[in-house]
């Protein structure tokens, strides 16, 4: 692990990382207590993929996420009231209880949007990119996508354009081992950067449990890309600690405890990171443990605000099919 | 007043919108020193350079997808989409995407994009270069849905969709490209969902999109030699569709032929017959009557492609079938 430089940004990781993990396990325990309507993909386990990406990457960049999203919300600026309001169909949802967990997206931070058509965002993402080039705005766009995502065409059609056209879109593959129920090395033929490598693009693949790994990489390369010099690729190599989704629990069919066990305890960005600053002496145990415990009250507020707060009128379901 | 062909005045919209605000840009397959296999876009790229003209590669998905995100982010593409048919490629970037990203984001984003592509049977082009798929897209909430029926229609249809906050999906007539029609020199835009009286007419009304409207047109001048009076009405969008003057229309005459080039079933005749039906029922004197192409695939040859489309003759037999009390179906 490098030195320490920069305690305020090692600081505001580790938190982001921890805001995302409670997050998730307050949406869990919401679906298991039948609290929350429909189904939500949880992001534990790739925490330091969202933060080191996000903390790259200014207020003006953009991202766009995808069913498994909550991480990339919180890390891009997202706070938990509106999102704990999105997850259960409430007024003051980012979407106003319109998107619910697979489209959630605090907007004014420069997140597009969840996608819950696997790959769908790509084309949106490469969009955004060409926007930046032809207005000359200096953006840079980061396209989150898992494993499984690798196997749609529209990524290959949207990577071969970006590399036509210089564009400043960062392809962030997290690659957690897993295309819903199936391994990825059953959906994922050869190599996953030599894909993006045959179109010429400069392609990495980072420890994803790494958050300073991550994050230095992301920072070198939106740099460039703000330079004209992308597009990127990074394989990001993580793992998903719940389900497909949540009600995905008996799944020793397709992977097992121990695989499980050992990648949480082993392997997991936020205990890896915590040894870390204790170690440089960047925090205390004791203001970590302080800090832990006040992202969990703030996110037990947030989610006894979202259960008291009323659903939409009625008479907002026919309001934003077209804009004005 | 100065005539233009369909082909020309598509492309004064696009020039004269594309001075007007930066933002915009065209992106397809062979847009610019091409400029399409129908010419259309011709001399744009002199004018406004590769940058705003963007020539693709041959992945229909990956530049509409491309076009969302661009919309999304501040610019205003619009997408060219060399034949309606391709449509059944960028589904999931039409319809999944860019029809549903201002609902599921709450009304905070918007896609101001415009889909152009083309429409249109008996140019001996068969069953993937032949369709009228404008029933599918105008089916998804959240699209808009041109049909221009001339030049004049062409050009203000084209300048109102491009400034739309929303995408619009424009279907040309892609055998109308060379049809002449009077196109004032001076600016003008065309409304969305403000339906078109080409014709007033007391007997029945005939509804009808893009070419179909010159079939209506044409039998109504046969019916009038005959005594029957004919109303022609072009909805100019069927996404937002003008439904009060169809149905004022309807009420005055008491009896409607819907005419599209879209396949029958399940179709815009329908939805439109349909909505005829339950704004009007008390006022009709016999079934409103859709006349769709056949529900088969496009064929080739030149004597079965011909059968598969409303034409002038079977419009005024219909018609007089129709004011002669012929097609009420009694049990």
């Amino acid at each position: 692990m490098p030195a320490k430089t920069n305690t305020d940004d090692y600081l505001r990781m580790y938190r982001q990382m921890v805001r995302i993990r409670t997050f998730e396990d307050n949406a869990n325990q919401l679906y298991l207590s039948a609290k929350m309507p429909g189904l939500t993909h949880m992001y534990s386990g790739e925490e330091a993929v969202a933060v080191g990406i996000c903390e790259a990457l200014t207020d003006d960049d953009r991202i766009t996420s995808t069913h498994r999203g909550h991480g990339h919300c919180v890390a891009k600026g997202a706070e938990f009231k509106a999102m704990f309001c999105e997850l259960l169909g409430k007024e003051e949802g980012y979407c106003r209880g319109k998107g619910g967990s697979m489209h959630i997206a605090d907007q004014g931070h420069g997140n597009l949007g969840a996608n819950a058509i696997v790959g769908g965002s790509m084309g949106i993402a490469t969009g955004s990119a060409l926007r930046a080039k032809l207005l000359g705005h200096d953006d840079v766009t980061v396209c989150f996508f898992g494993d499984g995502a690798t196997a749609q065409g529209l990524m290959y059609e949207v990577m071969n354009m970006a590399a036509l056209w210089k564009l400043p879109v960062i392809y962030a593959c997290e690659n957690n081992g897993y295309s819903e129920y199936t391994k990825t090395e059953e959906i994922a033929a050869g190599s996953i950067t030599a894909r993006a490598e045959a179109f010429g693009i400069e392609a990495h693949q980072v420890d994803g449990q790494d958050v300073l790994a991550v994050n230095a990489l992301t920072q070198k390369l939106v740099a460039r890309a703000r330079k004209g010099e992308g597009p990127f690729f990074i394989e990001l190599m993580t793992y998903r600690y719940h389900g497909h989704h949540v009600g995905d629990i008996n799944r020793e069919y397709y992977r097992s405890k121990d695989e499980e066990k050992d990648w949480k305890q082993n392997r997991d960005p936020i205990i890896r990171f915590r040894a870390f600053l204790v170690e440089e002496g960047i925090a205390s145990e004791e203001e970590i443990e302080a800090m832990n415990a006040e992202i969990e009250k703030a996110a037990a507020e947030a989610v006894a605000y979202a259960e008291a707060a009323p659903y939409p009128d009625v008479s907002e379901v026919d309001m934003h099919v077209y804009a004005d | 007043m100065r005539e233009i062909t369909l082909s020309q005045a598509v492309n004064e919209a696009l020039a004269e919108e594309m001075r007007r605000d930066p933002t915009t840009f065209i992106l397809g397959e062979d847009v610019a020193e091409a400029g399409t296999p129908f010419k259309v876009l011709s001399g744009l790229v002199e004018e406004f350079g590769t940058e705003r003209v963007i020539d693709t590669p041959i992945a229909e998905p990956g530049f509409t997808g491309i076009a969302v995100g661009a919309a999304m982010t501040g610019a205003r593409p619009i997408v060219d989409l060399m034949f309606g048919d391709f449509i059944f490629l960028v589904m999931d970037q039409l319809c999944n995407q860019a029809a549903k990203i201002h609902y599921m984001s709450g009304g905070k984003l918007n896609v101001p994009m415009v889909l152009r592509t083309n429409m249109g049977a008996t140019r001996r082009s068969a069953a993937q270069h032949s369709q009228s798929l404008q029933a599918l897209v105008a089916h998804i909430p959240g699209l808009k849905v041109a049909m221009p029926s001339s030049a004049y229609e062409a050009k203000g249809l084209m300048k109102t969709a491009i400034r739309d906050n929303n995408p619009v999906v424009i279907f040309e007539d892609k055998l109308m490209y060379q049809d002449k029609a009077p196109v004032p020199e001076e600016e003008y835009l065309i409304p969305f969902g403000v339906a078109n009286i080409k014709r007033e007419g007391s007997d029945i009304t005939l509804i009808a999109t893009s070419s179909m409207v010159q079939v209506a047109e044409k039998a109504a001048e046969t019916l009038a030699a005959e005594g029957i009076s004919a109303e022609v009405i072009d909805p100019r969008t069927i996404v937002p569709l003008d439904e009060e003057t169809l149905l004022k229309s309807v009420k005055k005459t008491s009896r409607a032929i819907v005419i599209d080039e879209g396949h029958q079933s399940y179709g815009v005749t329908s939805e439109i017959a349909s909505r005829l039906n339950e704004g009007a029922f008390y006022h009709l004197d016999a079934p409103v009557v859709r006349m769709g192409a056949l529900d088969v695939p496009v064929p080739f040859s030149p004597a079965l492609e011909d059968i598969t489309v409303p034409t002038p003759e079977r419009v005024a037999e219909t018609a007089r079938k129709l004011c002669a009390g012929e097609m009420i179906h009694a049990a």
